[in-house]
């Protein structure tokens, strides 16, 4: 079943495989995560001046008197401030926005709450940052699609989920403009034109994202240097680099074709090779 | 609702040759943009109206309203008008990038088009085509082509560009990760178009 819940600024779009539309189970936890999502809304957007962070941005309350979410965003903003060396900052133009953070966390909290109530096997994507647990189908590991930042319609690559692999982000200008500053410079990111990491958690995915977005093309040492983390770039110019272990999906020749089948492999139903989730 | 231009870009060979083009504006709201397959022939395909009104629903309103179907946007969405306006020999090598098309002539088959949207680039709007389940072809109809920076990076991006793209058809994709949309700037993403389906 499926669900776009517009929050945030932008569309979350939920995908939960292996229940019926009306399944009770699925349609209430989808309705708490849901939630979830606008509770965070309301805490983190620097729109609404009565959010905390607002407040905490002008001094009307301390952090030990902020909800324990704002907490936890703000010493992950500091992590990957220093993990970035400083390229993340949770102050870009001076006025607290933890913006950059609290996406890819709350998306990955969604899906937590989905595989708390049982639906292990989905798929939440809030604006182009993807959280994946299980499969679509037996046998298959989720597939995502990596919009071409200079080609609107077009993938520039496609990733394979799997162990290790299941959350996704892409920073880019493409959508919003250029609107990563570079904190080193002051000046708009402009090296590359979309940078997309894959690793198991899109808290991390996404934060490091942005922070390897500023870097430009500095970024592919950085994440090379990072345990659990790959990258795709496209740059600004259209060439193309990636990490060594990006997960790549190989391409598929043929779709169209029915798929060939080998006799080496026809010979029963435990002949190795087409089996086992990890295959795209 | 009246929309002011759809058109059908050319994805084989790239934004590029985009710029060539003069603006084709088309604005009968039941003219749908032809639908050019991948082979030699240019058919148009205007039979599908039925299937592909059912994903042309309230986004591509919302999204019009919102100034998707500026003046502006009119010219932005500039193309060829493929088949139907005699274009060259090179446009028949595909709006709908891969085989698609092809499929698209089968019962079953359907169109789901996205709704349009304003980028920093201009407008965009995509349209999927599926055979059941599954995402047979991709045609952007309408792409920004106006900008110098755009000018510029299609200029320098052809020849990697043509390498690297992939077709959404051959991809085979459960969703999509890119650059954060705005709420807006969704109706128009592929994303978009696969949650109408419900792929």
């Amino acid at each position: 079943m499926r669900l776009v819940e517009h929050v945030m600024g932008t569309a979350v779009s939920f995908d939960v495989r292996g229940r019926e539309p009306d399944d009770p189970v699925a349609v209430r936890a989808l309705a708490d995560a849901v939630s979830f999502l606008h509770e965070v809304d309301a805490m983190f957007s620097t729109y609404r001046p009565g959010s905390a962070v607002s407040l905490l941005d002008r001094g009307e309350i301390t952090p030990a008197e902020c909800p324990p979410e704002v907490t936890e965003i703000l010493e992950l903003c500091a992590e990957a401030s220093r993990l970035s060396g400083g390229y993340f900052t949770a102050r870009p133009g001076g006025r607290l926005d933890p913006s950059a953070v609290v996406k890819g966390w709350a998306v990955e909290r969604a899906s937590r709450i989905l595989r708390s109530a049982g639906l292990h096997d989905h798929c939440v994507n809030g604006g182009g940052d993807i959280q994946t647990s299980g499969s679509p189908a037996p046998g298959r590991p989720w597939r995502v699609g990596v919009a071409h930042p200079l080609r609107p319609g077009a993938l520039a690559v496609v990733v394979c989920a799997g162990p290790g692999v299941s959350a996704v982000a892409t920073s880019g200008t493409a959508e919003r403009g250029p609107h990563i500053l570079d904190p080193h410079t002051g000046r708009p990111a402009t090296g590359l034109a979309s940078i997309t990491l894959a690793g198991e958690s899109l808290t991390v995915a996404d934060a490091c994202a942005t922070a390897a977005f500023a870097m430009g093309d500095a970024a592919r040492e950085w994440v090379e240097g990072l345990p659990g983390l790959d990258a795709f770039a496209v740059t600004a110019t259209g060439a193309t680099w990636r990490t060594p272990g990006f997960p790549a999906a190989p391409p598929v020749l043929s779709p169209a074709s029915p798929p060939v089948s080998s006799p080496a492999l026809s010979t029963g139903p435990s002949g190795v090779g087409a089996r086992g989730p990890g295959r795209c | 609702m009246r929309r002011a231009v759809l058109a059908v870009m050319v994805t084989a060979i790239g934004l590029v040759l985009l710029l060539s083009f003069k603006p084709h504006q088309i604005t009968a709201t039941t003219d749908r943009p032809a639908l050019v397959a991948q082979g030699d022939d240019p058919p148009t395909r205007n039979d599908q109206g039925d299937t592909r009104g059912t994903g042309d629903t309230r986004g591509t309103g919302d999204a019009d309203d919102s100034g998707g179907a500026s003046p502006g946007g009119s010219t932005g969405g500039s193309s060829s008008g493929s088949g139907r306006n005699g274009g060259s020999a090179t446009l028949s090598s595909g709006s709908w990038t891969g085989g698609g098309a092809t499929a698209g002539a089968r019962t079953g088959d359907r169109a789901v088009t996205g709704g349009v949207a304003d980028t920093v680039y201009g407008p965009v709007q995509v349209q999927i085509l599926l055979s059941g389940r599954k995402v047979t072809g991709i045609a952007v109809l309408r792409a920004p082509d106006r900008s110098r920076r755009d000018l510029a990076i299609n200029d320098e991006a052809l020849p990697l560009l043509n390498q690297e793209a992939l077709s959404a058809q051959s991809a085979q994709i459960d969703t999509v990760s890119g650059a954060t949309y705005t709420s807006e700037g969704y109706l128009a993403s592929l994303q978009s178009a696969l949650d109408k389906a419900h792929v």
